[in-house]
């Protein structure tokens, strides 16, 4: 059963081929079975068979109109607060932390009866693109356990490809969703900013993080995205506008799209393996009889330097609430206040996540602050402009989502700067707040390759539906890694 | 653009966060490479153009005036690392 | 050498509203510790602001009050720090676009007015209470007030003595009530200040260095403060010394200040706008909105009192001294539709008195201006004498039982049938040949005797005037 798709499980529990508790059982015994990937921080059996319970329940009285989620085992990234589950985030800081409220998107679930398998392993507090970061531990990539799965969201794509669970929610900040979709290759879409509430997702860097889901198919992408969406009155940044049914429009036909292939996704230091799969899959739309052309993003090679000023900058204030007084880790006997600050923080941080709070305290520390945070937030909208010129032209932009695939574990954790670069392809997109998807492609020395589809602002159902489409054509994301069929 | 020591000092202790004398040098380093990457930007004529701070141009919405949260003391302390009487608790600050 | 001081204060006000400006917690003071602080307040993992619209009327309300620009766009920031009492390590905070522009306010000091401008005025978020004494080598923290709207009002170095200052500030403090968006109570802390103070020789155009005095929480301890600061710096100058720049504690026991020391290290906030909140906009439809609520002022109305009610001015300043007052007194005059003199001399007088003897506000006054109004009617119409009406005043107060009822009851009507008068006037005069004698030899005087007498006999019931009359005419 844990090859179905969530439309085919939503089936068989509605015809009662079996139950949502039997379901979750599965996949909690999957898990098990397959902890030495370490995708996952937390798994509460109790907690989940009994939701799966209340599920079947549910099934047994209305069969028809509920959720199609109901009853469905979903996982969580370590980032959305659960309450009464750990949310640690990754990190040492909230080892202990028990979170004492939902998150909006654990909520939307709840409300769907979807079933909470768990929580997934993560960099830690966002801040990595390797999952190498965590302090429980780096991940396997099923699809070669000597290698990365991507980051931040790297226990959700593990998860998720290893057939550990259906689906997994899972944040992008500047490709914490995409990346590890295509090092995975499973299907992962960030939303437009503002399209899922932010209430409850521990922040990272607000005014880029965006949380979306990850699966195995853009059909299952499209349900998880129904139920994450919607206004919130508790985020300041949710917008208010209507969530449009995101299954109905996944057939229409493409004839006459417009696809904008960046010359800048092209440039010099991707990887030739992944520059072929990246143009037989564009064939694959020219053959659907869609209009390519090539788009110039001239701005977009400044998306680095802007990210890390912007990103770390955000990131230091946020971090600092983690104190040691209120909840989460404190360093034993301080003898005062900045001793329990300092040793507190010093202690239960990271070396990434330290690494980007001096960043950004220096990049807003006095005398630095125009020349670093203005200059950037300037070239942000630079970055943001050109992306409008080109959707001015053309429906959609298409490249590859990272320069090269998977990489062996510990390869390049020596050099930050080197795993920064690797970011080039999708950072650009969270600095516009654009949404984006990332659907496997095909392989490039036996490693995922994800094609990237960056679509205008609120288009989710096109983007959907342009994705969909090739999975109509293609069987890449059919594909189950050797050992987890 | 290079950070010396004695900076990456000044700002670990503004972001009180502890760092191992013997890694200072190695973030020493880090920073001023990611400085180096900082300096592409200055390169782009900025005049002219409004920094932008959200990626959506929307304005803040407004909430109404009303209380609507209950007492949930018991539940919060129960996470926190040290209480008494109801009340957080520090090592002695002086002022 | 002559030395100039320079003031400058920082007014912190807690906005009155019900919810905080960032979560919907009560803002409701003296709870148990920590039972008002959510998960928004604590800066718990994941929660987000969502501000409140009240915060933002009651600053553009205080905004048209001074007579200042209201920014279009004002943009929250986050003023970076740690410090226990601060749940997030950084307060929400307005830098470089404050929901108030400036504006200014007329103060006055002995008889002439002075202008004072305002640079600003923004909004922010109060900090927790840190409270050091309750346990021995811990210092505990109560976040109940984590999260309070705070309307910082920061006034131009425009003040020249501690006496303009606490001028300005008590200006500040009955305006702010007028506008009813704070509650001005200094020793909850709703109404708060920090006073910039330098001094430099006189004459001299650039500021000298200035030390800034935190929380001086009392109009008393601000003169105070301020002078004892003026005493040490001209100490230190004249001293050869040079005065640093620092914060300082007002101690109010010793009456010195001291260094605050731990305010002193690491001071770059690293202020940068906060990607939680948007840019706040006021909309004309809110403008216009809040103009159409904004109350009648201080010194509006005192005008008004002198025109519409031939009022001196000493009077006016009285009766407008607070909106209560103001409202009572206005309430009397509609009521009674008696002279508005003889009303004010009844409400600034017998009544005030009263209140101030028994140390009551007005809302908490037993005798509310309906049934003040009730009994001035009666000293209107001549019912009863002002001296009888001190006594109906009393049983006003003791009891709720109406001035009428009261007259009755007690029969305290006055006498003005001059039969009645008559008969008791020849008595007297029939009883005092002596005094009759020297009145007619000349001895004016006399006459207040036999007033005196009449009055007496009638247990103050006589209308004076009645008795003048007649006594005039028996006394021939």
């Amino acid at each position: 059963m844990h090859n179905k798709t969530i439309t085919e499980l939503s089936k068989a529990l509605r015809e009662k081929e079996f139950s949502s508790v039997e379901l979750t059982q599965s996949y909690l015994d999957r898990i098990k079975k397959h902890n030495a990937l370490n995708s996952f921080i937390t798994i509460d059996e109790e907690l989940a068979l009994e939701g799966a319970k209340v599920a079947d329940t549910i099934l047994a009285n209305t069969n028809t109109n509920t959720n199609l989620l109901t009853g469905i085992p979903i996982a969580q990234k370590d980032i959305f607060c659960t309450q009464g589950v750990k949310t640690s985030c990754g990190s040492k800081m909230l080892d202990n932390f028990i979170s004492p409220y939902n998150a909006t998107v654990v909520e939307n679930f709840n409300n769907a009866g979807a079933v909470m398998l768990g929580k997934l392993n993560m960099d830690e507090f966002a801040m990595g693109s390797s999952n190498e970061t965590s302090f429980y531990g780096s991940v396997q990539n099923p699809w070669n356990t000597r290698c990365v799965p991507g980051g931040s969201s790297g226990g959700s794509a593990s998860a998720v490809a290893a057939r550990l669970t259906p689906a997994a929610t899972g944040t992008d900040t500047g490709g914490s969703i995409r990346q590890p979709a295509s090092f995975c290759g499973i299907t992962g879409l960030k939303p437009t900013y503002g399209r899922v509430s932010r209430y409850g997702m521990i922040a990272f860097a607000s005014s880029l993080d965006q949380a979306g889901p990850m699966t195995r198919s853009v059909e299952d992408a499209a349900l998880l995205l129904q139920t994450m969406s919607g206004f919130d009155t508790k985020d300041s940044t949710s917008i208010d506008i209507p969530v449009p049914n995101y299954s109905a429009s996944l057939n229409n036909n493409l004839e006459g799209l417009k696809i904008g292939l960046p010359k800048e996704f092209f440039s010099e230091g991707l990887n030739n393996d992944v520059a072929q799969t990246i143009e037989s899959a564009i064939n694959e739309y020219r053959k659907m009889g869609a209009e390519i052309k090539e788009v110039s993003l001239p701005h977009m090679k400044l998306s680095i330097p802007v990210y890390y000023v912007i990103a770390p900058a955000e990131c230091s204030a946020n971090l600092s609430r983690f104190d040691g007084v209120r909840f989460g880790y404190r360093c034993p006997e301080p003898k005062d206040l900045n001793d329990l600050y300092i040793r507190s923080r010093g202690e239960a941080f990271g070396d990434e996540v330290k690494r980007r709070i001096l960043m950004g305290t220096y990049a807003l520390s006095a005398g630095y602050y125009d020349a670093y945070y203005i200059k950037a937030q300037k070239v942000r909208r630079l970055i943001s402009e050109d992306f409008k010129q080109a959707f001015a032209e053309v429906d959609v932009l298409m490249g590859p989502v990272s320069p090269s695939p998977t990489f062996g574990l510990g390869e390049k954790t020596a050099d930050p700067i080197e795993m920064y670069l690797a970011d080039i392809y999708t950072i650009a997109v969270n600095l516009a707040g654009l949404p984006a998807i990332s659907i496997p492609a095909g392989f490039a020395d036996e490693k995922p390759v994800g094609l990237q589809i960056i679509s205008n602002y609120f288009t989710e159902p096109h983007l959907l539906n342009i994705a969909h489409k090739f999975q109509q054509t293609t069987h890449w994301h059919q594909l189950s890694p050797k050992g987890f069929e | 653009m290079t950070l010396n020591t004695e900076q990456v000092k000044k700002i670990a202790y503004l972001a009180r966060l502890g760092i191992d004398e013997k890694d200072i040098d190695t973030y020493a380093r880090d920073l001023s490479n990611i400085l180096d990457l900082m300096t592409q930007m200055s390169a782009t004529n900025t005049d002219e153009v409004q920094p932008m701070a959200h990626p959506l141009d929307k304005k803040q919405r407004l909430r109404a005036d009303a209380v609507l949260e209950i007492d949930q003391r018991e539940s919060f302390q129960s996470i926190a690392p040290q209480v008494d009487s109801g009340l957080y608790l520090v090592p002695k600050v002086l002022d | 050498m002559e030395w100039e001081t320079v003031i400058g204060l920082e007014i912190h006000a807690q906005l009155a509203t019900k919810s905080k400006i960032f979560s919907s917690a009560s803002t409701a003071y003296g709870a148990e510790p920590n039972t008002q602080a959510c998960a928004i307040d604590l800066g718990l993992p994941g929660v987000l602001p969502v501000l409140n619209q009240e915060v933002v009327r009651m600053a553009v309300k205080f905004g048209m009050a001074i007579d200042a620009k209201i920014a279009p766009y004002s943009v929250f920031a986050r003023k970076n720090y740690f410090y226990p009492d601060l749940p997030k390590g950084y307060q929400i905070s307005q830098m470089d676009h404050p929901i108030v522009g400036t504006g200014h306010l007329d103060i006055e000091v002995d008889g002439s007015n002075k202008r004072i401008g305002i640079t600003r005025a923004h909004l922010e978020e109060d900090a927790g209470k840190s409270l050091h004494e309750n346990f021995p080598d811990s210092t505990g923290i109560d976040l109940n007030r984590a999260g309070t709207p705070l309307l910082e009002i920061v006034s131009e170095p425009d003040m020249r003595s501690a006496q303009e200052a606490v001028a300005y500030m008590r200006k500040i403090h009955e305006l702010v009530q007028y506008l009813e968006i704070c509650d001005g109570n200094m020793q909850e802390g709703s109404f708060r200040c920090d006073a910039n103070v330098s001094i430099r020789p006189k004459g001299q155009k650039t500021l000298g260095t200035r030390a800034e005095l935190k929380n001086i929480n009392s109009f008393k301890f601000v003169e105070k403060a301020i002078n004892i600061e003026v005493g040490r710096q001209i100490d230190i100058l004249e001293g050869g010394g040079t005065v640093i720049q620092e914060t300082r504690l007002y101690d109010a026991d010793k009456n010195k200040t001291r260094s605050m020391r731990s305010k002193e290290e690491a001071n770059d906030y690293r202020y940068f706008p906060d990607p939680d909140l948007l840019p706040v906009e006021i909309t004309n439809e809110l403008y216009q909105q809040v103009r159409t609520e904004l109350p009648e002022l201080p010194s509006a109305k005192r005008l008004r009192f002198q025109k519409q009610y031939q009022q001196d001015e000493e009077i006016s300043t009285t009766l407008t001294s607070s909106r209560q007052l103001a409202d009572y007194y206005e309430g009397v005059v509609k009521t009674s539709e008696c002279d508005a003199k003889l009303c004010s001399n009844w409400v600034s007088g017998t009544f005030l008195g009263a209140l101030n003897k028994a140390g009551l506000e007005i809302n908490e006054s037993p005798v509310n201006y309906e049934r003040l109004a009730g009994l001035i009617k009666r000293i209107a119409d001549q019912t009863i004498s002002g001296k009888i009406a001190k006594q109906v005043f009393e049983e006003l107060w003791n009891n709720n039982a109406t001035a009428d009822e009261i007259i009755e009851k007690q029969g305290l009507k006055q006498i003005t049938d001059s039969k009645e008068i008559e008969t008791l006037i020849d008595k007297i005069i029939a009883d005092n040949p002596k005094q009759v004698e020297q009145y007619l030899s000349g001895k004016d005087k006399v006459f207040g005797f036999f007033v005196g007498q009449t009055m007496k006999a009638s247990q103050g019931k006589a209308s004076p005037r009645e008795v003048n009359k007649i006594l005039k005419n028996k006394l021939k």
